[in-house]
């Protein structure tokens, strides 16, 4: 954030800085930055106990760091009162206590508590704000009902209406999303991310590294208690990080359409013994390319034009991969030695567009399997199945393993040159 | 809007209802006196100031009747003198031990706190029975119900600085401490009555809960100590239902949590002291009234605290009218917790009972 926005504001909104937290004998944060201008988005990423939680509580106040200092628009936070910490800062909390039996709209007209006086009755700027929370996160059609009847995810949703009832510059979210389905977790998001647009600072502890990646602005990446990683999606979430962070191999890769890195946690489980060569352009390829290594398959792309987005996560994977440069056709050669891939292959995977030239390298598969969705090719059914892009792997598996048959790529050969 | 015509309204019948028991309660006795002559009394009482003399070293003030009905002169003694005293402290008694109950409910977030769970009750008790079995006078001329009234205060504050550390009172060392102390001060109090020899029926009669003898005195000096906390504790209502969240919630909604409990418990121990000092120990109004009001006007202490004191004043006066009616009076602690528990063990087992 130098010059464009938000110009000369020098004072970040949120500022942690050098926080260290006890809680008896236990270190739960040793020596944290967290900071986060005016219209960011910072998530939390982490393992379990990483300190995300205490992170979040240090900044609002709810836990006086033993060393470090909080500052909110430039103010220390231990020089508020609560009641002025509460008009800045909004949370959300993780697990929902609300167990009785309030209403709705009575849960979210907490949320105005900071801006009454003890002998002040709300009046109509304060049910108007109620009024637009509710919309906003989108209960206002359980307005009426207990608290207490409402699922669990509806409930994070009124947890969050309440936050935004409490019209503060800066939200605080502990794992928005872990009730949500993937449809309100994503609209949940998106939210926030609209009202960080709206020049409102958020921090969320996210579970799910993907949606962080996604949606966040910048990610703080927390383990055993101490910043491992800061700064944008793309310079945190790196194989090598979260292999330490995690203590799990991960595959990194982009997200179909986005510049946000896709992390596909690499199962410990055996891997898949099979061949694969995929035919296709595109997100939907590179998404497809990405699960299959990440399950354990040996596989090869082609023919992929140079700079597609499968050619890229193919080369960054270390994928045989047959490319010919961009809007140049496909050369013999070229369709030559893809064919004989998909030839050798135990399968050939088909997702996005398929080119003509291309439509010729599957005419030389054992076996096809079609990824669900856009361009899946008319092939002869009876060697044709279809996945998604997360069954991939499993329908792989399904598929006879070649038992070292090359009477078949020979054959290939002959005919095509 | 709604919801304040909705808090009026439920007051409003609250009171009506109040008056009627009043009413109902003052005619019931060794002679009957029809309601309608005992509403006569009482309107009689009715009387407005018209003059204000500050010439003399007091001031000194002339008050007019406003209403002349035609009563007999007996029936007015008896209804003024004798019944209306022990039916209005019946009254403020029910009143401050539902409006504590509600209070600790909310604090503790636990459906089984009542009024004595930080051992005003038990300190109370101590400071009765010490009076009444030691040869003792207390200075500044304290009576039973004064003893009554600091033994009840000292106890719980004595909890409460125990359950303390740090600036922070954790309510389950709160609830932990309480339990402790009444069971401390139980044995006290059994031990001072295994040496009460000739006094043990006047102490044990005080350990029931009853409102025999009370006095005008007794009812403006209750009153007065019960209303005053009883505004304060409405104006932190709010405070309280925030804190039914969750303490880390409360704060980050702008409560000053450690101090609103402070407050909201030294008001209410007041409260519960200034009732149990003139009518013993009687259990279940603190307990049963609010659960009742709960499921009838939900669990906004801003309606639920002032409907609940209401109501507990007028169930008091009710079982107190039960209870001296038989042929030989019996202590209202025992009428309330008899009746009491059976009612909520009825609600129990309908699930009507189980969380705030």
């Amino acid at each position: 954030m130098s010059d464009d926005g938000h110009a000369g504001d020098p004072t970040p909104m949120l500022d942690a800085e050098d926080i260290s937290v006890s809680l008896g004998d236990t270190r739960i944060l040793s020596n944290v930055d967290i900071a986060a201008e005016c219209g960011d988005f910072v998530g939390l990423v982490g393992p379990n106990g990483a300190g995300k939680t205490t992170a979040l509580r240090a900044l609002k106040a709810t836990l006086a760091p033993d060393s470090g200092t909080v500052r909110i628009a430039g103010d220390a936070i231990d020089s508020l009162s609560s009641k002025e910490v509460s008009r800045l800062v909004a949370s959300t909390p993780q697990a929902t206590t609300l167990s009785f039996d309030f209403t709705v709209e009575q849960a979210v007209e907490m949320g105005r508590t900071p801006h009454l006086g003890r002998f002040e009755r709300a009046d109509s700027g304060d049910r108007e704000a109620v009024r637009a929370a509710m919309e906003r996160a989108d209960v206002a059609q359980f307005a009426d009902r207990a608290v207490t009847s409402l699922s669990g995810g509806e409930r994070q949703r009124v947890l969050l209406a309440r936050a935004l009832a409490q019209e503060t510059p800066v939200l605080l979210l502990d794992e928005p999303t872990a009730n949500l389905d993937i449809n309100h977790a994503v609209n949940t998001l998106e939210l926030v991310a609209d009202l960080v647009r709206e020049d409102k600072t958020a921090v969320a502890a996210i579970h799910e590294l993907n949606l962080a990646a996604r949606y966040c602005d910048k990610l703080v990446l927390l383990a055993d208690g101490a910043v491992r990683a800061a700064g944008p999606p793309n310079d945190v979430l790196q194989s090598e990080t979260l292999a330490d962070a995690f203590d799990a191999e991960t595959l990194v890769t982009r997200q179909p359409g986005t510049d946000a890195p896709l992390v596909t946690p690499l199962a410990d489980r055996e891997s898949i013994d099979r061949t694969v060569h995929v035919v296709g352009t595109g997100g939907w390829a590179a998404a497809a390319v990405s699960r299959l290594v990440g399950a354990g398959v040996t596989v090869s792309v082609g023919v992929v034009p140079s700079g597609d987005a499968t050619a890229e996560r193919a080369r960054e994977l270390g994928c045989e991969t047959v490319t010919v440069p961009p809007f140049a056709g496909v050369d013999a050669d070229s369709r030559g030695r893809a064919r004989e891939l998909a030839a050798e292959a135990d399968a050939v995977v088909v997702a996005g567009d398929v080119s003509d030239a291309n439509q010729r390298v599957v005419a030389a598969a054992r076996r096809v399997v079609a990824v669900e969705g856009e361009g899946v090719p008319a092939t002869d059914s009876s060697r044709t199945v279809v996945a998604t892009v997360d069954g991939l792997p499993e329908a792989v598996a399904m598929v006879p393993a070649s038992d070292g048959d090359t009477a078949s790529r020979h054959r290939v050969e002959g005919q095509d040159r | 809007m709604r919801f304040r015509n909705l808090t009026l309204a439920w007051t409003l019948a609250l009171t009506a209802l109040l008056a009627a028991v009043v009413t109902v309660s003052a005619a019931v006795g060794p002679v009957w006196i029809p309601p309608d002559a005992v509403a006569k009394v009482l309107l009689n009482a009715v009387a407005v100031p018209t003059a204000v003399d500050l010439t003399g070293a007091t001031v000194g003030v002339t008050t007019q009747p406003i209403f002349g009905f035609q009563v007999r002169e007996l029936q007015t003694q008896i209804v003024m003198r004798v019944r209306l005293p022990r039916v209005l402290l019946g009254a403020v008694v029910g009143f401050s031990l539902a409006a504590a109950g509600t209070i600790m409910q909310g604090i503790f977030r636990n459906p089984m706190a009542d009024p004595s769970i930080i051992g005003v009750s038990s300190g109370a008790a101590v400071g009765a029975v010490g009076f009444i079995v030691l040869p003792v006078t207390l200075p500044l001329g304290l009576g039973l119900r004064g003893a009554a009234f600091v033994g009840a205060v000292l106890a719980a504050f004595g909890v409460y600085l125990i359950a303390t550390e740090n600036g922070r009172t954790p309510v389950a060392t709160l609830l932990l401490a309480g339990v402790a102390v009444q069971t401390f001060l139980g044995a006290v109090v059994s031990f001072l009555l295994l040496n009460a020899g000739e006094s043990i029926r006047e102490a044990l009669f005080w350990l029931m809960g009853h409102l025999r003898g009370a006095s005008w005195p007794e009812v403006w000096s209750s009153l007065a100590l019960v209303i005053v906390p009883f505004l304060a504790l409405l104006a932190y209502a709010r405070d309280l239902n925030v804190m039914l969240l969750g303490e880390e919630d409360a704060q980050s909604l702008g409560v000053d949590v450690e101090r609103s409990k402070r407050v909201l418990l030294a008001l209410s121990s007041f409260v519960t002291a200034a009732g149990v000092a003139v009518a013993g120990i009687i259990g279940f109004v603190g307990l049963v009234v609010p659960h009742v009001m709960r499921l009838l006007v939900g669990p906004d202490h801003r309606i639920l605290l002032p409907t609940s004191a209401l109501a507990g004043a007028s169930f008091l006066v009710a079982t107190d009218t039960l209870a001296r009616s038989g042929a030989t009076e019996v202590p209202v602690g025992i009428v309330t917790a008899a009746l009491g528990a059976p009612f909520f063990l009825y609600l129990l087992r309908q699930r009507e009972v189980h969380e705030l």
